[in-house]
């Protein structure tokens, strides 16, 4: 399995902090997309905008960075702490 | 030492904290507040949010390099998190050094880094209602000149 997590602005408009995906057929961050996606297609506009950033494990990883069963994928809006 | 809560933080046990060392001829610290405007709106106070486990590690990944880029004793950030009322304090870096030019630009580096890289975001309640900050390209900017040197 695949964590999946969500935070801020994402989280609320997809009413979704975390979900979890089979890892059949994910080997990278564009293959979470396209799952996430199909199951809802409303969230297509935000997690393929350009700037909506991704980080596997707690590290900011691209459309193409692996990922492997039991790792944690989380989607967020551009920081904007301090 | 990096911590992240809710609770508020005390400036003086935070300075005595870097002051301690004698080795420290110079300690500079930065603290961000909860400011009563923004963009042109009442501000009436702030909700941080932000994602454990991976805050912790970005801050440490950050004040690891001001380390390797100065020559600096000790650093200390705190960052709150949760509802914060106006003049309420967000955020501390504390940086200690044998001299003030490494303090200074090690303090405002990972200021500077800190806004743009790690994972907190900042919901703003105002008196036209509640919305989620966007980014600032300045503090892309402000970060960005520290690749340049």
């Amino acid at each position: 399995m695949i964590k999946v997590c969500f935070f801020a602005k994402l989280r609320e408009q997809f009413e979704c902090d975390e979900l979890s995906l089979e890892a059949n057929n994910i080997t990278q961050v564009k293959d979470v997309i396209t799952q996430l996606v199909t199951l809802h297609p409303s969230w297509q506009s935000e997690l393929k905008q350009s700037k909506c950033l991704v980080a596997v494990n707690h590290a900011m990883a691209k459309a193409d960075t692996a990922v492997n069963s039991g790792d944690e994928v989380a989607f967020f809006p551009p920081v904007t702490g301090g | 030492m990096i911590k992240v809560q809710q609770q508020d933080f005390d400036i003086q046990h935070e300075y005595q904290a870097l002051a301690k060392d004698s080795q420290a001829g110079a300690i500079v610290t930065f603290v961000g507040l909860v400011r009563d405007m923004n963009l042109g709106k009442q501000v009436q106070g702030l909700e941080l949010e932000h994602y454990p486990g991976m805050t912790e590690q970005s801050l440490r990944t950050i004040v690891q390099q001001a380390k390797t880029r100065w020559q600096l004793l000790q650093c200390r950030v705190i960052h709150r998190v949760g509802k914060l009322a106006l003049n309420e304090q967000i955020v501390y870096v504390g940086v200690s050094s044998a001299h003030r030019g490494d303090a200074f630009a090690a303090c405002e580096f990972i200021m500077d880094y800190l806004k743009t890289q790690a994972p907190f975001w900042k919901k703003e309640h105002t008196d036209e209602g509640a919305n989620w900050l966007d980014a600032r390209e300045s503090d892309d900017q402000a970060a960005e000149r520290w690749q340049q040197e």
